[in-house]
């Protein structure tokens, strides 16, 4: 009895995550609402989001931070950008990202999901984008 | 790729003209609404003034990219008439808008934001006129969405429906730009 209440624990807690998979290709159309400050490859109004997962908020070389933002001590996982996507001047108070959120989960975690891929591909591998004024 | 319904000859520019200059006067008339009567609350110094200001300062942060972002696009080589015309208005809305907010955050007590030295846009991969155009799309989709966050965060209503005005305009260039290359000018009946 225990053995088989084990086993059902277990294949709950296998297909949980498979139920709520998060759908990367609709988390890069959730990120089409980010790109009138963000962009991938480079700074712009918000700083670049190649490499944003994993790293720590306020470190990017050159962007320039809130302080809010600076001193906030998060490093940015699903954990901490599923808070601060949900609502941003909640979470970071001072923040210049002077967005109410994406309010829907499902979308936090197909966005967060898409970040954390395309920061693994090639467009992120190879750099910097051109620059132009 | 289809263009706009209105070429140099076409008889509808007239009508165009009107509008934008509609559109201007509308917008001349939110520029004094935003700016006449907050002398006060400029004076309060309060959260809710610090916050506003924040938001607009964000805001004109993207207006000014916008306007570098269509000069790029303007001096590239790649549009044409009237397509490189059009992009020019749609600059100088953005001019117009980044006036405005300028103006409000030093009213209210607040430092304007100054455009870059430099600005980073992916010049590579802009190889045709469909391409500056989608480019130009994705800015004023994601202009429009900004505005949308950006909405329901002012302490001062009169500014939420100054930005909400702006955010209706960058709604027009999304749909003329997504119609420029082909694509359904409005998508759906909702935007996010």
């Amino acid at each position: 009895m225990r053995a088989a209440s084990a086993v059902a624990a277990a294949a709950l807690a296998l297909a949980a995550p498979c139920a709520r998979a998060a759908d990367v290709k609709n988390g890069e159309e959730v990120y089409s609402r980010c790109l009138a400050c963000h962009a991938l490859e480079s700074d712009r109004v918000g700083p670049r989001h190649c490499g944003v997962v994993g790293r720590r908020a306020g470190s990017v070389p050159g962007f320039e931070y809130s302080k809010a933002m600076k001193a906030s001590k998060l490093v940015w996982n699903a954990k901490t950008l599923e808070r601060f996507l949900a609502d941003p001047m909640k979470a970071v108070p001072g923040t210049t990202m002077t967005y109410a959120g994406v309010k829907d989960a499902k979308e936090r975690a197909d966005l967060i999901a898409w970040l954390d891929a395309a920061g693994r591909s090639a467009a992120c591998a190879s750099g910097p984008a051109s620059s132009r004024r | 790729m289809s263009f706009f319904a209105f070429s140099s000859d076409d008889p509808s520019r007239p009508a165009r003209r009107t509008f934008l200059g509609q559109s201007g006067l509308v917008l001349t008339g939110t520029a004094i609404a935003l700016l006449a009567g907050k002398e006060a609350l400029a004076k309060t110094g309060g959260g809710a003034t610090e916050n506003d200001v924040r938001i607009l300062n964000t805001a004109l942060g993207a207006e000014l990219e916008a306007i570098a972002a269509y000069q790029v696009g303007a001096e590239s080589g790649l549009l044409h008439k009237p397509v490189l015309d059009l992009a020019v208005s749609f600059q100088g809305h953005h001019k117009e808008h980044a006036d405005v907010l300028a103006k409000t955050i030093a009213k209210l007590g607040g430092k304007p934001v100054v455009a870059k030295a430099k600005y980073t846009f992916p010049v590579d991969k802009l190889k045709s006129q469909e391409d500056v155009l989608r480019f130009a799309a994705s800015l004023e989709k994601g202009a429009v969405s900004a505005y949308l966050g950006a909405v329901p965060l002012f302490g001062d209503r009169d500014l939420a429906k100054a930005a909400a005005s702006i955010l209706g305009d960058e709604a027009m260039h999304w749909a003329v730009l997504r119609n420029a290359v082909g694509e359904a000018p409005v998508p759906s009946a909702f935007v996010s």
